[in-house]
């Protein structure tokens, strides 16, 4: 059986940053999984996504949420990135998976887990309306403010047979 | 998930313990369902990653799963589901299949298709009634569903066979693509 399951980049923040980008992603694989264990630097804020440097209104989500009191859900309509998870002071992690991210058939849907401790736990699918195969993965935070130094962003690649 | 305790392994330089058993993608024709069959007791674990829509005439449906193709009523299964305006729980018992999270159907917005990560756990354990459990859904710029499911099959027998089909009528559209993975002990 052909084994996968391969890291394809990792960065692990020597200095703190805004934004996080990995470029020129092969289409080597069939899924990309992106782990991120992530503190921001002050502040909270949402993590968040931009495939392809598209800036423009091409994303949507649907979320569920836990906050220790109750399960709600929400949704962000024509939005300008997507929405991954929270972030804070605190070290969080957020699984991503871009599932079939280098078809030019279909929308790219990705799904995201997010576990922060200080505040509640997420899963969000996000849509990039868009069939083009996605190369490029930038990642940021709506609070614009730093990722903190240690904070780090692995790509995995999965490989059907 | 699995999928942390994975990256952790391969972070330390292991990278053959996931590996890749079959993959299917549906063709031009569709096709009723997707059948993995003969599966092997090599492994500890197996994930199904899934890119799915129906031709369903509506607007979504759900992904069903079957073991063994017991069509018995053997099956129960709990969810958490989020539809973008509330959140809610639900469960079925004696049911005849597992019924995981949302796929979009034929007038869901076009080339969309929903997302599942379906992780049997312990598959081939004679010891113990099989636990799956899925985590899904689709988003189309203002509709959608994300849910979490857990699934029990009552029975002991190892997971040789596992059909994933639309819950409720029709086939799997084109381009539908199912991977079944093999994850070691």
């Amino acid at each position: 059986m052909p084994a996968t399951y391969e890291p394809i980049a990792t960065n692990t923040l020597a200095s703190a940053v805004a934004t996080v980008e990995f470029t020129s992603i092969s289409g080597t694989y069939t899924d990309i999984i992106a782990v991120i264990n992530s503190t921001l630097a002050s502040s909270s804020g949402a993590v968040q996504a931009i495939v392809n440097s598209d800036t423009a209104s091409n994303y949507s989500y649907t979320r569920l949420i836990g906050n220790g009191t109750a399960a709600s859900s929400d949704r962000g309509t024509s939005t300008t990135t997507m929405f991954l998870g929270d972030s804070s002071t605190t070290p969080t992690t957020i699984l991503v998976h871009f599932q079939n991210y280098s078809n030019t058939t279909t929308n790219k849907t990705v799904i995201a887990r997010n576990n922060d401790s200080t505040s509640r736990v997420t899963a969000t699918v996000n849509l990039w309306r868009s069939t083009s195969a996605i190369t490029t993965i930038k990642f940021q935070n709506n609070a614009a403010v730093n990722f903190a130094i240690g904070s780090q962003f692995t790509l995995y690649g999965i490989k059907a047979a | 998930m699995i999928g942390n305790v994975i990256a952790g392994m391969f972070a330390g330089g292991v990278t053959s313990d996931f590996e890749s058993i079959a993959t299917v993608t549906v063709g031009a024709g569709g096709a009723t369902d997707v059948t993995f069959s003969s599966i092997a007791t090599t492994w500890q674990h197996l994930q199904i990653r899934v890119l799915a829509r129906s031709n369903r005439a509506a607007a979504d449906d759900n992904i069903a799963i079957q073991l063994n193709s017991d069509t018995g009523a053997n099956y129960s299964h709990h969810n958490l589901r989020g539809s973008g305006t509330s959140a809610s729980s639900g469960a079925t018992a004696s049911a005849s299949l597992i019924s995981g999270a949302d796929i979009t159907a034929s007038t869901a917005l076009s080339n969309t298709f929903s997302v599942h990560i379906i992780d049997i756990l312990d598959y081939k354990d004679t010891n113990k009634y099989t636990t799956i459990r899925t985590l899904g859904g689709y988003d189309v710029n203002g509709d959608g569903n994300i849910r979490l499911t857990s699934g029990s099959w009552r029975n002991t027998a190892a997971v040789s066979t596992i059909k994933l089909y639309p819950a409720t009528t029709g086939s799997w559209v084109q381009y539908t693509s199912i991977a079944l993975y093999g994850i070691k002990g």
